[in-house]
């Protein structure tokens, strides 16, 4: 089967400092898989070298058999990669409709695309704030905005970088179900994160990376029995 | 004459005076709105400073001039003059501005100073240095009154009237619409917009042919008024800078109450300070400082909001 993501051996730099040596991942179509490791270990960079914001300067990342490395971000979201950024970078001065309509699209004409009501179904919280700016919402109903904002333009991948940091425990429970339910649609994902146990319950395989290459790679049952990874490479 | 059928009577002038240069100061306010509001959104969306937009403004109107003495219309030569001035900022936005984006202010001063220069040589050799006049037919030459006793110049009317039309045209463009939803969102994180799937610099030309556009209907629409001639934008351009300071960067919102503030304010200081000084100092000191006084009362209005708003009145969140 040929994989829907493959990023092989690139190399970025922010400026003249190297952050990823010879990093590489693959996702095939339907999983969900992971990227952990400590901060400032390139997982952010290998999701923006991945979307074009922050070019990867060699190697390959092609993405349905195109060749996407050095595409502008807006060819690569086009060809249908769905980001939920760190931060979640809702648009303050956009109501929590506008945030969802303003980008929305079906490119690859999905039978079923994601709409307006179909997330608010998903998010029902969010129905309650439709009409309220973004700038007026909690962090969880903020992530939940990026998860609905990018499903909106239907991705075949959907990337998710720190999709629990600093959420309330029952928020999280949220998010994590949520993302159960689009795994279960068949939705590609790929999700960077530090809760193992929601992750390994969740994804079908891992990579642990650690000063912007990839260390440590195998599916949920490898990592639960390899603690010393998880105590090494995590910290946990 | 009863001494009370003069007060009434002075009372009456009086309002009718305060009616006819509030008016005027709306209409000099629409013109500095329509230049503002593109100037607003190049600068918020793309952070670019650019002082060519009154280039924009001064070629609009040669434009009209030229287009009204071909076609024998004034409102033919207008309404080709739009897409034409759109189409000339679309050239100058590919060929000149994207490369700037990434580059400091300083150099999209520098460089669309050097613009400025450049249209002013550029209207030099196509329209000739005497400037050109643009004549109104003659249905425009009219008055009516706006109240009785209150004629008005149809013309000066039909500015308002055309101003007010487009701040209504750009508020349901920018709230209602998604092309709106995305110039506000690019305006606080482009980055975002182009993660989204949206091609921004395509999103930004359009925006600036729309701005360059408005800069033309201005322009226009001033220069029966005045008269067709280089350098033209240059001083209204200031004025168009001191708008986008005091609504917020990047807010239309605040592009036409700054506008619609800074046109009234001119106006009124202009045509009331003379007297007003008059009864505190004798009439040539009056003058003079009422002369001094009214040129700098915009400025005065600006430092007193950014003042209490650093960030203008309506400031872009997120910036």
């Amino acid at each position: 089967m040929a994989s829907l993501l493959d990023v092989e051996n690139i190399n970025t730099f922010y400026g003249r400092s190297q952050v990823l040596f010879g990093m590489s991942l693959c996702i095939n179509p339907g999983e969900v898989v992971t990227l952990m490791g400590r901060n400032g270990m390139g997982k952010t960079t290998t999701i923006r070298s991945i979307m074009g914001l922050t070019p990867a300067a060699t190697g390959h990342i092609r993405f349905r058999d195109a060749d996407i490395r050095g595409l502008p971000a807006y060819r690569v979201a086009k060809i249908g990669v769905g980001l939920v950024p760190e931060g979640r970078q809702i648009f303050p001065n956009l109501s929590v409709r506008e945030n969802l309509i303003a980008t929305a699209a079906n490119r690859r004409h999905a039978e079923q695309p994601w709409t307006y009501e179909r997330v608010i179904e998903l998010f029902p919280r969010l129905a309650e704030r439709a009409s309220n700016m973004g700038n007026q919402l909690s962090g969880g109903e903020q992530q939940m905005l990026a998860i609905g904002r990018a499903l909106m333009t239907n991705p075949h991948l959907l990337i998710l970088d720190e999709a629990t940091e600093g959420l309330a425990p029952l928020i999280r429970q949220e998010i994590w179900f949520c993302l159960e339910r689009l795994k279960q649609a068949g939705q590609s994902i790929l999700v960077v994160d530090k809760n193992v146990d929601a992750l390994t319950r969740l994804a079908d395989r891992h990579y642990v990376i650690e000063k912007g290459r990839v260390v440590w790679e195998g599916d949920s049952n490898a990592l639960l029995a390899a603690p010393e990874i998880q105590r090494r490479y995590l910290g946990i | 004459m009863t001494p009370r059928f003069i007060t009434r009577s002075l009372f009456f002038f009086m309002t009718l005076l305060l009616i006819e240069q509030f008016l005027n100061g709306l209409q000099i306010g629409l013109l500095l709105f329509l230049l503002a509001a593109g100037l607003t959104l190049v600068f918020g969306i793309m952070d670019l400073v650019n002082l060519a937009h009154g280039s924009l403004y001064m070629m609009g109107a040669f434009f009209a001039a030229t287009l009204t003495e071909w076609t024998g219309s004034f409102l033919l030569g207008a309404l080709l003059a739009l897409p034409a001035t759109a189409l000339l900022g679309i050239v100058v936005e590919v060929i000149a501005l994207r490369n700037l984006y990434t580059r400091d202010h300083l150099d999209h001063v520098l460089a669309t100073f050097g613009l400025i220069l450049f249209f002013n040589e550029l209207a030099r050799i196509l329209f000739g240095v005497g400037g050109m006049a643009i004549p109104l037919p003659d249905s425009l030459l009219t008055h009516f009154e706006v109240l009785p006793g209150l004629p008005y110049p149809t013309y000066r009317f039909l500015i308002i009237v055309v101003g007010l039309l487009c701040a209504v045209f750009l508020y349901v463009l920018v709230q209602k619409t998604r092309l709106g939803m995305l110039i506000r969102a690019g305006a606080t994180n482009r980055e975002m917009v182009g993660a989204l799937g949206i091609d921004i610099k395509l999103l930004f030309t359009l925006v600036f042919g729309l701005g360059a556009a408005l800069a033309a209907l201005a322009g226009l629409m001033a220069a029966p008024i005045t008269t067709v001639q280089i350098g033209m934008g240059d001083n209204i351009l200031i004025l168009a800078l001191v708008v986008i300071v005091i609504g917020g960067i990047g807010s239309i919102r605040g592009a036409f109450i700054a506008a619609v503030m800074i046109g009234l304010v001119d106006t009124m200081g202009r045509a009331f300070l003379p007297n007003m000084l008059g009864t505190v100092l004798s009439p040539a000191d009056a003058g003079t400082v009422a002369e001094a006084l009214s040129s700098m009362l915009i400025y005065i209005l600006m430092s007193g909001v950014l003042v209490l708003r650093p960030a203008g009145l309506f400031p872009a969140p997120g910036r």
